[in-house]
C-alpha cells in the first residue's frame, strides 16, 4: 500500500495493525458511563507501541481526578479515520482523540473539533513551552485552536551500520553529507558506493549492472504523492522549496515549481541508476523496514517514529544520521506532529479539557519522554526523549538537529488533504514509474489547485 | 436454490414430488418465516439503497447535511477519469478472475466426482474459503514480496527474476485475481459439485453403451445438464467479483499509478476519505445498475431457468 502512505504515522506494519485492531474490536467495547457516578470518558489513539505510555498518564490522571475514568481505545491507523468519521455521523465520537494534522482540517472544517482557544487562555497553559511551530499546526482556516501539541517528529537518514563498514565508509561521513539536484554531491557518491550488483560491482565501479542490483544504496517504501515526508520531501526542502504558497490553509500548492520538478528527476534518477529499486518492486513489499531489516536497503529515509521499531530489528545494526544538507545550505525534514482534540459532540467537555490540559502538560509529557517512543511536544520533555532515545542505542539527534536548527518545515494543513492525495498519488507513481516526465506534476498541481478553489 | 438439494435418495423421482396435501395455517406460517428475513432486507438493503439512490442527486458530505444538485454527480461521473479508469481495472480483474476460476472450478468439480469419495479430499479443496479475505490476501503478499517472499525466492532458485507481483502495473490485478480464484475456487466447486450430483447416471450409462469418450460424455452431457447451476453459480461469482474491495485495500490500495483502483475502492475512498457522499453515492448507483444488466443477460444467454435434464 498505497497512495496515501505518509499520511500514517507512528504505524507499525500493516499485519501487526490488524491484528491489534481486531483484538481490541474483540476485547475493547466499553460503554461510557452515565449517571451519578465518575464520568467515563473514551480515548482514541491509532499507535498501539504507545499505549502503555498513555496507560500511564491516564492512571495518574484518574488518581488526581477521582470523579472522571478514562477508558484509552486503540484502533490501527487503517480502520482509524473511517471508525472515527463513522462514530462522528452517529454522533457518538470518542470525547477525546489523537488527531494528526492531515485529517483534522477536515473534521474542523465540518464542526466536530472543538476550538480549544478560550480554554488555554483560562488555564494559562504558557503556549511557548512546545517546540515553536507545533501549536500552529492546529489552528483552523478562522484561527482557533483544534488541539493541543501532543508530540512532534522529523525524519532521519537510517543506515545499516555494517554495509557500510563492508563499503569502508566511516559513519562519521553521514552527518556530513550533501547534495544538489545537478551531480547528487556526496550523498549520490555514497549511494552509489553503497549499492552492490549480483556479482559483487559497486555502483561506483566499472562494469556495474544496475539492472541486477542486490543491495540497494537507498530505499523508499512509495512515491510519497504530494507529501513525500520518507521520501523527496527532505530533498525538495532543502533547496528552499516549500508545498504551498502559505501555511497552514494553503490557496496554491507549488508542485509546479521548476526546482520541485528538477528535484524530483534527480530523486527518479537515482533509480535509473540502480541506487533505488525500481517503482515496481520497492511497492511490492511488506515494508521498508523489513527490507533493511534483510540486508536489500543500505539507507533509507524514514520518521523518527520508527526509530525504535529500526533499532529493535534483528541481525542487523540500523543506526541513524541527520538527512543530507541540500542547496539552500540546510538540511530540511518535515515537521510534523499529533495533537489530542476533543470531540464537538461530547457530553463532557468541561472533563474532556482537563484530561486533554493534562496531556498537554509536563507530567504526561515527561513520562511519555522516558519511554522513548516518540518525542513529546514540550520543549524540555523533548530532552529528555532524546536522553532516553540514546540510552537505547538511538542517535535522536538526527531528528532533533531539525528542531535546534530550525530547518523543520510544518507539514502543509488543509482539509482538502484526501482530494489532493487522489489526485498527487497517481500523479507521483507515474513519474517514478518513468511512466510521465516529471514535468507532468505541472498539469497535476493545476488539477489540485482546482480542488483547493473548489473546496474554499 | 437447486444446487442446495441434497441427491434425493434412491428409488424416488426427484422431479415429480408427490402432491402434498394443502393445510390450513400455511399462510401464518409462511410469514412468520418470512418476516425477519424481510426484516432484514428492508433495513439493510432496501432503505440504504433508496437513501442512497437520493444521495447521489445531493453534495451530501457525511457530517454536513446536503442539497439537492439534480444529476450533477452524473455528469460529473461521465467526464471523470478515475470513475472510468476505475470500471475498466474493474472489468479487466473480474475477466481474469471469472474466466481462470469458473474452468478450473469446472475440472475440479469433476474430479472431485469422478476421482474421490473422500469427504476430507473434498473438504480440503475447500479449506481457502474458510479463510478470511483480508488474511489470504496478507499471506499472500508476504509470500510474493519482492524482496524477501517465498515465491521470488523459489523463483530465483530456477534462474528466474524476481517479480514485482504488487508493484508492477502489467502484474497487479492478474496477481489479486488468481489470489481470490485460489481463495473461491473450493467453493465454487463445491456448488458445481452438487449440479453434478443431480445428473442421473443412467445418462453416462447410456451414453457408455453407445461407446461415448469421457470427453465426449462431458460436452454433451455434463454441460449442458450443469448449465442451470453454472447459470446461477456465475451470476454469484461475476456480481461478487466485480465487488473486490478487501483484497485490494489490504494489498496494493489502489496503486501503482491507479492500477489496481477498483471501483468499489474508488467509491469507499471518495465516501469515507474524501467525505464525497454524494458522488460515491452516484457512483454506486451505476454500478449497481451494471451489475443488474450483466445478471439479466448472463441469466438470458444461459436460459438458467430451463434445464434440460429431462
Amino acid at each position: 500500500m498505497t497512495q496515501t502512505d505518509d499520511r500514517r504515522r507512528h504505524r507499525p506494519t500493516r499485519a501487526a495493525a490488524l491484528v491489534a485492531a481486531a483484538a481490541l474490536a474483540l476485547g475493547g467495547c466499553a460503554a461510557a458511563g452515565e449517571g451519578d457516578g465518575p464520568v467515563t470518558l473514551t480515548y482514541w489513539m491509532w499507535d498501539a507501541n504507545q499505549l502503555p505510555a498513555y496507560q500511564e498518564c491516564a492512571s495518574a490522571f484518574e488518581a488526581a481526578n477521582p470523579d472522571v475514568r478514562v477508558n484509552i481505545e486503540q484502533y490501527g491507523w487503517e480502520d482509524y479515520w473511517t471508525q472515527l468519521t463513522a462514530r462522528m455521523v452517529a454522533e457518538s465520537a470518542p470525547d477525546v482523540f489523537v488527531d494528526h494534522t492531515q485529517q483534522f482540517g477536515k473534521y474542523a472544517g465540518f464542526g466536530q473539533i472543538l476550538d480549544l482557544e478560550d480554554r488555554v487562555e483560562e488555564s494559562g497553559i504558557d503556549l511557548d513551552q512546545y517546540q515553536p511551530g507545533l501549536v500552529d499546526l492546529w489552528r483552523g482556516a478562522d484561527g482557533g485552536l483544534y488541539g493541543m501539541p501532543k508530540d512532534w517528529d522529523t525524519v532521519g537518514l537510517y543506515y545499516n551500520a555494517d554495509l557500510l563498514a563492508e563499503a569502508g565508509i566511516d559513519p562519521a561521513e553521514m552527518w556530513r553529507l550533501e547534495w544538489n539536484p545537478q551531480d547528487g554531491g556526496s550523498f549520490e557518491r555514497l549511494l552509489a558506493r553503497l549499492t552492490v550488483d549480483r556479482n559483487g560491482v559497486r555502483g561506483d565501479e566499472p562494469g556495474f549492472d544496475s539492472e541486477r542490483v542486490a543491495v540497494y544504496g537507498m530505499g523508499y517504501g512509495e512515491a510519497g504523492g504530494g507529501f513525500g515526508q520518507a521520501q523527496w520531501a527532505s530533498f525538495a526542502l532543502s533547496t528552499g522549496w516549500t508545498y504551498a504558497d502559505r501555511n497552514p490553509w494553503p490557496t496554491r500548492l507549488a508542485y509546479d515549481d521548476p526546482a520541485f520538478i528538477e528535484t524530483i528527476g534527480w530523486y527518479r534518477s537515482l533509480i535509473e541508476k540502480g541506487y533505488m529499486p525500481p517503482l515496481a518492486a520497492a511497492t511490492s513489499g511488506i515494508g521498508v523496514i523489513e527490507s533493511m531489516g534483510s540486508g536489500a536497503y543500505a539507507t533509507l529515509v524514514e520518521g523518527a517514529w520508527n526509530a525504535r521499531a529500526m533499532s529493535e530489528l534483528q541481525g542487523v545494526d540500523i543506526r541513524v544520521a541527520p538527512t543530507p544538507v541540500g542547496p539552500s545550505g540546510q538540511r530540511a525534514s518535515v515537521f510534523n506532529g499529533v495533537s489530542d482534540a476533543v470531540y464537538a459532540g461530547t457530553p463532557h467537555p468541561d472533563e474532556a479539557w482537563r484530561w486533554v490540559e493534562y496531556l498537554a502538560g509536563r507530567d504526561c509529557q515527561d513520562a511519555v519522554a522516558t519511554h522513548a517512543r516518540v518525542f513529546p511536544a514540550i520543549a524540555e520533555s523533548s530532552t529528555i526523549a532524546v536522553a532516553a532515545f540514546e540510552e537505547l542505542g538511538v542517535d535522536a539527534q538526527a531528528f532533533a538537529v531539525h528542531v535546534e536548527d530550525g530547518t523543520g518545515v510544518q507539514a502543509p494543513v488543509t482539509g482538502s488533504w484526501a482530494r489532493i492525495q487522489s489526485v498527487m498519488a497517481p500523479a507521483m507513481d507515474a513519474v517514478l514509474a518513468l511512466q510521465r516526465d516529471p514535468s507532468s506534476l505541472a498539469a497535476a498541481n493545476d488539477r489540485v489547485n482546482a480542488v483547493l478553489a473548489d473546496d474554499s | 436454490m437447486t444446487v442446495a438439494t441434497p441427491p434425493a435418495p434412491p428409488g424416488t423421482d426427484r422431479r415429480r414430488p408427490p402432491p402434498r396435501p394443502r393445510r390450513r395455517g400455511d399462510l401464518g406460517a409462511a410469514v412468520l418465516f418470512l418476516v425477519p428475513a424481510t426484516i432484514g432486507f428492508v433495513v439493510f438493503y432496501l432503505v440504504p439503497a433508496v437513501r442512497g439512490a437520493w444521495f447521489s442527486l445531493t453534495d451530501y458530505a457525511v457530517l454536513a447535511p446536503g442539497s439537492f444538485v439534480g444529476l450533477e454527480n452524473y455528469r460529473r461521473l461521465a467526464a471523470d477519469p478515475q470513475f472510468w479508469n476505475a470500471m475498466g481495472v474493474t472489468a479487466y480483474y473480474v475477466v481474469i478472475n471469472i474466466v481462470v476460476q469458473t474452468l478450473l472450478a469446472i475440472a475440479l468439480a469433476v474430479l472431485l466426482q469422478r476421482m474421490t469419495r473422500s469427504i476430507l479430499v473434498r473438504g480440503i479443496a475447500l479449506l481457502p474459503y474458510f479463510v478470511a479475505n483480508v488474511v489470504v490476501a496478507l499471506v499472500w503478499y508476504f509470500m510474493l514480496d519482492y524482496q524477501i517472499g517465498v515465491v521470488n525466492v523459489l523463483l530465483g532458485y530456477v534462474g528466474v527474476d524476481a517479480q514485482a507481483f504488487f508493484g508492477d502495473p502489467a502484474l497487479a490485478i492478474p496477481t489479486i485475481a488468481l489470489i481470490n480464484v485460489w481463495r473461491h475456487l473450493g467453493y465454487t466447486a463445491l456448488l458445481l459439485f452438487a449440479g453434478l450430483q443431480t445428473i442421473s447416471p443412467q445418462v453416462y450409462e447410456a451414453a457408455a453403451i453407445d461407446g461415448a469418450s469421457a470427453w465426449r460424455q462431458f460436452r454433451s452431457i455434463t454441460l449442458p445438464l450443469l448449465r442451470p447451476v453454472l447459470a446461477l453459480v456465475l451470476v454469484v461469482t461475476v456480481t461478487g467479483s466485480f465487488q473486490v474491495f478487501d483484497t485490494v485495500a489490504v494489498t496494493t490500495g489502489g496503486g501503482p499509478v491507479d492500477a489496481t483502483r477498483v471501483v468499489y475502492l474508488y467509491i469507499y475512498d471518495l465516501a469515507f476519505a474524501q467525505l464525497d457522499f454524494g458522488y460515491a453515492s452516484a457512483i454506486s448507483v451505476v454500478l449497481f445498475v451494471v451489475l443488474l444488466v450483466v445478471a439479466i443477460v448472463q441469466l438470458r444467454l444461459l436460459r438458467a431457468n430451463e434445464s434440460d435434464n429431462a
